[in-house]
């Protein structure tokens, strides 16, 4: 049989998928960029199911209609707040159906070679089988180990994600834990997969295949129980690439080029956004994906002065006379669920023809670009919601600057203090306001441990208690 | 425990060192308040406002200083207040240790502690009981006042149909508290100002209040004002003479001078010297806030307002802060309430008086018996020191072109290296990897190439969405399972079917939520 139909579809799918995650350069596009990534999707599994894999069609687009639901349920009623914890919940799935699928396809090499080997009849396999068929050994050869690595990476991501999805969804402990023997545990299984590739290589059979399993899905599992709650977006968009991986290895595997294209836009896709999260952290990859802070590069500076507190009152005053205001909202906010709060602020102060605008830290929030999310959601203009980059320079400019549950980012250590942990990390430069108020449950640091001198500057004023709470008793007083 | 201010006895003094509102917060603390008759009328408090407040009014000032345990006012004791003053007893006022050491020597010996108010160590903690600093910004204030009050023009200028007004001129000597109290009062009535500090590293907060710093063409390590815990220190004769002959040159343009250099424990040094006051214009204004200390002008005559020869008004008053009664005693009582605050530490109306404490230690000069000045130094620096800036040096044109050059070299050889790496490798590949590899192999390698230069122009706005549509599509893996669904064994099918399924709900939720979301971005 010939395919060239579903052929064509897969080139139009291909094309599709570039144009939607091109389209996501701009607010506007982006709303038909998602067209055409499901129209692409569409073709791509109508083709399928039309060509190559019309055996049980009736089954398969029962299980999708029936997954479908599920994904529309769960697409529908999850909150904003939650959506690190449902991406990465996705990424476990593809990562499971990267496994599942390579280990069909050795189950059909090996269904292929005993036939062939018995002299049996090759003409009525199912189409991969044939494709199969038609391999040299050393095809073969090659075949297995991108099946391996298929399902070597789609086994690390499943694990990965699950801890990822109960770190973020608050199920498992979101602090950096190890189990005695640490990266050398890693490593170990690490070296069992390499060894096990050799073995596999070698025979075929299922069993060095099962072992590697089980190692990816430890190395998965440990690796990031090893990273703490703050570098979640490093591990989430780290999670998106490994599914991209995964799905090219086994387009590698299964010869389908469309596999191969969208596993690698996905793959890039993921790497990019890590490492824009990596060196908004000032941090290295490796030293992200291996755990914790290095312990501080000498003696930090002490910090001095007091924490000064204010009522919701002082709070009030300062902003009604401010003509500008930024606000820096960070995780804190998320956890508050202080999001429509702030909008309502927002719309208040800008009502007065004041000038509010948002700063955002690439790494505020547990996803990369959540907050945006959180306040899109809260009905903030995306015209008002700045990156650092664009923003940094107007603090000077600036009446008042409200922090509402962020820390690290807006610490001024990470440029006075080349001794500190996060020396040299970019960050929102808010103390340079005139006035800076602090939204925080209590006088605790950060995530990275370390003491935030911007709460013991002159300007800094401390607006203690739940960010939900404050912002509302803040809110009748503004007039 | 019972805190009692006495009316003040010093001449003209009109400031109390407890305020119906301080009184609450005394209050607060577990303290019991005590006033005597009458020592709030002239700051605009009177006894009923106090006993509102929970204050006991009490008749005589004897009876006061029997009944309290600690004694709040402002000036030092007279000699019959130390008459009064007991054992056990503490008294917070202001109560210089050299000017009156006889008297500090007389209270450790009756066993009274004493608290001197201008001894509060300038850190950062202590700056809300630091009563310099509040009496010394009511003084820049009303030292601008009082110079607008005895100069015959606007400070603001003006074109109106009568005529042009030009606006004042300013200058305002030393850029400390005091100093830059001045100098906002006196950019907001819209004067000229400028200003100047033996302190360099001020001109930033000089210039932030709407002056400008007068720099001198001197070239001298600069004074390190974190050395003197932020106060000037003595200036070489050379930077003097260079500082004179700025003042000389600026004397006959600024109409209103207002000195405020003070060193601690020294007397004022003589910045505005008689011949500046003879070049200034008839009708300027020369307000000597240092007149206490002998002046910063030879020709200050402490607590009067002369005119000299060639009409030029020198003002010496000494008691800004009393003049402006009501706001001195506010502040001051809210020093006194913040002081007795870090003593009351468990706000049981308890006094621990830590010695270990950095303030309280430094601010009591007498206690147990003993006299306890000067205190060690403070374990905090007062301000952080000024961080040498290195000169960063302006490159030139040429200088700038070679160093982009450079860096335009780097970047190509990077990228030739890094192109040759991977050419490299690719080559190694193709030479061992069968052609229907090689064949995925490019695929794959270009999809990498487009999915970098496409992702790059993703909004960091959009980075969730992108995660979402990412996951969605990266669901394609669906097609490998729905290839291998028809063929082979039961086990084959049900794990194909599981990953239909599975990937069915990825795209579905990855697609539509990732609709929702951008649904949500809308413009203002």
């Amino acid at each position: 049989m010939d395919y060239g139909f579903t052929t064509a579809a897969y080139v139009v799918a291909a094309i599709l998928f570039i144009l939607s995650l091109g389209g996501l350069s701009g607010q506007e596009s982006a709303k038909r960029a998602v067209w055409y990534g499901i129209v692409g999707m569409a073709l791509a599994v109508a083709a399928t199911l039309i060509g190559p894999g019309s055996g049980y069609w009736l089954l398969s687009i029962l299980l999708i209609a029936g997954g479908g639901a599920i994904g529309y349920q769960l697409a529908t009623r999850v909150q904003m707040t939650q959506m690190p914890e449902l991406v990465a919940a996705m990424h476990s799935l593809v990562g499971l159906a990267a496994v599942f699928v390579g280990v069909i396809a050795h189950f059909e090499i090996k269904r292929v070679s005993g036939l062939m080997a018995a002299g049996g009849d090759i003409s009525q396999l199912g189409t991969f089988a044939a494709l199969i068929a038609k391999k040299s050994a050393v095809e073969i050869n090659i075949l297995r180990v991108e099946l391996f690595l298929g399902v070597f990476i789609g086994a690390v991501t499943f694990t990965g994600s699950v801890i990822a999805y109960g770190k973020l969804a608050g199920r498992v402990s979101s602090a950096a834990e190890k189990l005695p023997g640490g990266h050398l545990l890693n490593i170990a299984a690490a070296a069992l997969s390499v060894i096990t590739l050799v073995w596999y290589f070698n025979t075929g059979d299922f069993f060095p295949l099962f072992l590697m399993m089980l190692a990816a899905l430890f190395i998965g599992y440990h690796l990031i129980m090893g990273i703490g709650g703050a570098d979640m977006p490093v591990v989430v968009s780290m999670l998106n690439s490994y599914s991209g991986w995964a799905a090219a290895a086994i387009g590698f595997s299964l010869g389908n080029d469309l596999l191969i294209v969208v596993g690698a836009l996905v793959g890039s896709s993921g790497a990019i956004l890590s490492y824009i999260m990596c060196k908004a952290m000032n941090r290295s990859f490796i030293s992200v994906i291996l755990g914790g802070f290095g312990g501080p590069a000498g003696e930090q500076m002490a910090v001095e002065g007091e924490q000064i507190a204010i009522e919701a009152e002082g709070v009030a005053a300062a902003l009604n006379e401010a003509d500008s205001v930024i606000i820096i909202p960070g995780y804190g906010m998320a956890v508050a669920q202080a999001q429509t709060a702030v909008s309502e602020l927002v719309k208040k102060l800008r009502a007065k023809g004041k000038n509010v605008r948002f700063a955002i830290h690439p790494v505020a929030g547990r996803l990369p670009g959540h907050m945006n999310v959180l306040l899109a959601e809260a009905k903030v203009p995306y015209d008002i919601v700045m990156e650092m980059d664009e923003i940094n320079d107007d603090f000077p400019s600036t009446d008042v600057a409200i922090v509402i549950g962020s820390n690290d980012i807006v610490n001024p250590a990470a440029q006075d203090d080349p001794n500190s942990p996060i020396a040299g990390m970019p960050v929102l430069e808010c103390w340079k306001a005139k006035q800076v108020f602090v939204s925080k449950r209590g006088q605790g640091t950060g995530y990275s441990g370390i003491e935030n001198p911007l709460f013991f500057k002159e300007n800094t004023r401390m607006f203690y208690g739940d960010a939900k709470a404050s912002l509302d008793k803040l809110l009748p007083m503004i007039d | 425990m019972k805190i009692g201010t006495p009316k003040e006895v010093f001449e003209g003094e009109r400031r109390v060192a407890m305020t119906p509102e301080s009184a609450l917060q005394l209050q607060k603390l577990g303290h019991e308040c005590l006033i005597e008759t009458g020592a709030g009328v002239a700051s605009g408090f009177d006894d009923a406002a106090y006993a509102d407040a929970g204050v006991e009014i009490v008749k005589t000032a004897a009876a006061l200083w029997k009944a309290a345990d600690i004694v709040a006012k402002v000036r030092a004791p007279d000699d019959t207040e130390m008459k009064r003053l007991r054992d056990g007893q503490t008294l917070i006022s202001f109560f210089s240790p050299v000017g009156d050491e006889a008297k500090m020597q007389s209270a450790a010996k009756k066993g009274a502690t004493v608290v001197a108010m201008e001894m509060i160590p300038r850190i950062s903690r202590a700056q809300k009981m630091d009563a310099l600093s509040s009496m010394a910004n009511i003084a820049g204030y009303r030292a601008v006042i009082e110079a607008g009050n005895n100069f015959g023009r606007f400070f603001t200028g003006q074109i109106t149909a009568a005529g042009k007004v030009p606006p004042a001129k300013v200058l305002v000597v030393g850029a400390g508290v005091a100093g830059l109290a001045a100098i906002g009062t006196s950019t907001s009535l819209g004067a000229i100002t400028l200003a100047f500090d033996v302190r360099p590293e001020v001109a930033e907060q000089v210039e932030s209040m709407g002056a400008e710093f007068v720099y001198l063409d001197f070239e001298e390590e600069q004074q390190d004002g974190s050395a003197s815990g932020g106060y000037a220190s003595v200036s070489s004769p050379e930077f003097r003479e260079a500082q004179l002959a700025k003042f000389r040159e600026l004397a006959p343009e600024v109409d209103i001078v207002i000195t405020t250099a003070l060193i601690p424990n020294r007397e004022a040094p003589e910045l505005w010297t008689e011949d500046m006051v003879a070049a200034m214009k008839p009708g300027s204004v020369i307000v000597d806030l240092a007149a206490e200390k002998g002046g910063n002008c030879k020709l200050t005559v402490p607590d009067e307002k002369i005119v000299t020869d060639n009409g030029v008004t020198i003002i010496g008053y000494t008691d800004f802060p009393s003049r402006m009664g009501t706001q001195a005693s506010t502040l001051y009582a809210t020093n006194i309430r913040h002081l007795l605050t870090d003593l009351t530490p468990e706000k049981d109306g308890v006094i621990n008086h830590d010695m270990e404490d950095d303030v309280i230690r430094g601010a009591t000069i007498t206690h147990a018996k003993e006299v306890t000045f000067p205190p060690p130094p403070p374990k905090v620096a007062a301000i952080a020191a000024a961080p040498k800036k290195p000169a960063v040096k302006e490159l030139t044109a040429d200088e700038k072109r070679s160093a982009e050059l450079a860096a335009f070299k780097a970047q190509t050889k990077n990228q030739v290296m890094l192109l040759g790496i991977g050419g490299a490798l690719l080559l190694l590949v193709g030479l061992f990897a069968p052609a229907s590899f090689m064949q995925h192999f490019i695929v794959f390698v270009l999809s990498v190439f487009i999915g970098f230069q496409v992702i790059w122009g993703v909004a960091h706005s959009l980075h969730t969405p992108l995660m979402a549509i990412t996951n969605a599509i990266s669901s394609i893996i669906i097609l490998g399972a729905l290839m291998q669904i028809g063929s082979g064994s039961f086990l084959v099918v049900l794990l194909a079917a599981l990953s239909v399924f599975m990937c069915g709900i990825n795209i579905f939720g990855g697609f539509l939520v990732t609709r929702r979301m951008l649904a949500m971005f809308q413009k203002s």
